[in-house]
């Protein structure tokens, strides 16, 4: 059973989100979404200063397996990426909740993280699978 | 339920991510597959490989049979142990599988097929033994390990007596020998030196915690498939099948249309392929990021074609893949990637061999 840390919210897409305060959220992939994937070999991050909506894929995560779509769980502006990933695109497989981190994301509308999964709401929807 | 080798519960010990490979109950990773695709080109590593299908075929017309029965003519092989690679074609000249073929002596043979192509490949060796005096015998009694790497010749001491292991150091490539209990051959998929060992079932568990011991890596499928693809070895079922000419799969090399008297199956339909022209196995390689994927489209001088097999390659560090395209093919290609073109470069099937880069980057 793969981890699936309380404090942070995910998208039924496998994407969790982290609170950093004053309207700043830091996203990456859950361990369970890394080991579906497998060993990952590039990652294609957003520019920093990009706007997007909730549900838009900005970034993508290609693993040996397959190349995936890395959605936004909520909207809001690009403000950091997690370049690390450039040349260790390993460090998602190793530490997807802590180096593994995508980027970081000002929110404009606190309502959407409502839209969100709990770890409880998230490990219940990857036990179906 | 999926079918499982000996080995099973060694795979889930050792922390194997299992998939469902063909029927078989097979290790895809026991963690990282590019950690164990680089042991295996820096170091050694094993793959079960108990699942793949070992057929003797005896009697005193084995040698016509195999004549008449593959693309490639046993004919060349004279020393006792030698092997050889072949097609074993339908009519129309399209691949019903890839195979080694071990000569003990005229009258007694092994071949080993892919298991994903076993019930068909059995119907078809059963059928074509006709009015030969041949009798064709599946030995599902053994296992089958594949030891791989550098340091594979050192590792295999784990296993074998001293006075074996020297005798097996100075085995040639493309032979195999039996050793007591096990048979060594000097094969493989990987593009490193190399054996491939069979074994009783009984004596598979023992042979593989032997050379686990011996700091042998574990590899599975999916670094299998790195490695396979990065030596510019064909996959049946993916680069080739039925419908396919050995002649559009790279294979030509394994056609042996001397002597012209040689009827074997499928002859007529590739003399008239060749004659016609067909299709061409290229490589590719991509040092932009991204991976080539399977079943992508790609574009040539001669037009259309499509990738067979693709991957990242770790020894690389960028993407390579094996495209069947329409001839004539330039220096370069364009492959439909996710929502772009890309511009790749056009290379012999063939990337790494022995741990080096054999294309340039």
């Amino acid at each position: 059973m793969s981890q699936v840390p309380t404090e942070l919210k995910y998208a039924s897409t496998h994407e969790w989100i982290r609170d950093e305060g004053d309207g700043v959220y830091t996203v990456g992939i859950s361990e369970h979404a890394q080991e579906l994937l497998g060993d990952m070999v590039f990652v294609e991050l957003p520019e920093v200063g990009d706007t997007v909506a909730a549900g838009d894929d900005c970034a993508v995560a290609e693993s040996v397996k397959a190349a995936s779509d890395i959605y936004a769980p909520v909207g809001g502006e690009i403000i950091a990426v997690n370049e690390e990933l450039e040349d260790s695109p390993e460090t998602v497989n190793s530490d997807p909740y802590g180096d593994g981190w995508l980027f970081k994301l000002k929110i404009e509308d606190a309502g959407e993280l409502a839209n969100l999964l709990d770890a409880d709401g998230y490990s219940e929807s990857i036990a179906d699978e | 339920m999926a079918q499982r080798t000996a080995l099973y519960e060694a795979h889930i010990e050792a922390g194997a991510k299992m998939v469902d490979f063909h029927g078989w109950d097979m290790p895809l990773n026991y963690g990282s597959q590019i950690e164990e695709h680089h042991a295996v080109r820096k170091a050694v590593g094993m793959f079960d490989v108990s699942h793949m299908t070992i057929v003797d075929v005896t009697g005193p017309e084995a040698k016509a049979y195999l004549r008449r029965l593959l693309a490639n003519d046993v004919e060349k092989l004279k020393a006792p142990g030698k092997a050889l690679y072949s097609a074993m074609l339908n009519e129309q000249g399209g691949v019903i599988d890839d195979l080694i073929t071990y000569h003990f002596n005229d009258e007694s043979y092994r071949v080993v097929v892919n298991s994903a192509t076993r019930d068909r490949d059995m119907a078809w060796l059963q059928q074509q033994t006709g009015e030969f005096d041949v009798q064709v015998t599946e030995r599902t009694e053994f296992g089958m390990i594949a030891l791989q790497g550098p340091e594979a010749q050192d590792k295999i001491k784990a296993i074998v007596s001293a006075e074996d292991h020297a005798t097996i150091s100075e085995m040639k490539p493309f032979f195999g020998a039996q050793y007591g209990d096990v048979f060594v051959a000097t094969t493989g998929y990987t593009g490193e030196a190399g054996y491939e060992i069979i074994v009783p079932v009984a004596e598979v568990v023992n042979v593989w915690n032997k050379l686990k011991e011996a700091g042998v890596q574990p590899a599975g499928l999916g670094a299998r498939d790195t490695l396979r693809l990065e030596a510019g070895m064909n996959l049946y079922g993916q680069d080739m099948d039925e419908s396919v000419s050995p002649l559009a799969a790279n294979m030509g090399w394994s056609v042996a249309l001397e002597p012209t008297d040689r009827d074997f199956i499928g002859r007529k339909a590739l003399e008239a392929a060749k004659a016609q022209g067909t299709e061409k196995l290229v490589g590719l390689v991509m040092t932009e990021k991204g991976v080539l994927r399977a079943g992508l489209k790609v574009i040539v001088d001669g037009g259309e074609g499509v990738i067979t097999s693709g991957t990242f390659s770790p020894t690389l560090g960028v993407s390579v893949a094996m495209a069947r395209v329409p001839q004539p093919v330039g220096e370069t290609a364009q492959v439909e990637m996710r929502k772009k073109m890309v511009t790749v470069k056009v290379t012999k099937p063939s990337f790494v061999r022995n741990g080096k880069a054999v294309v340039e980057l």
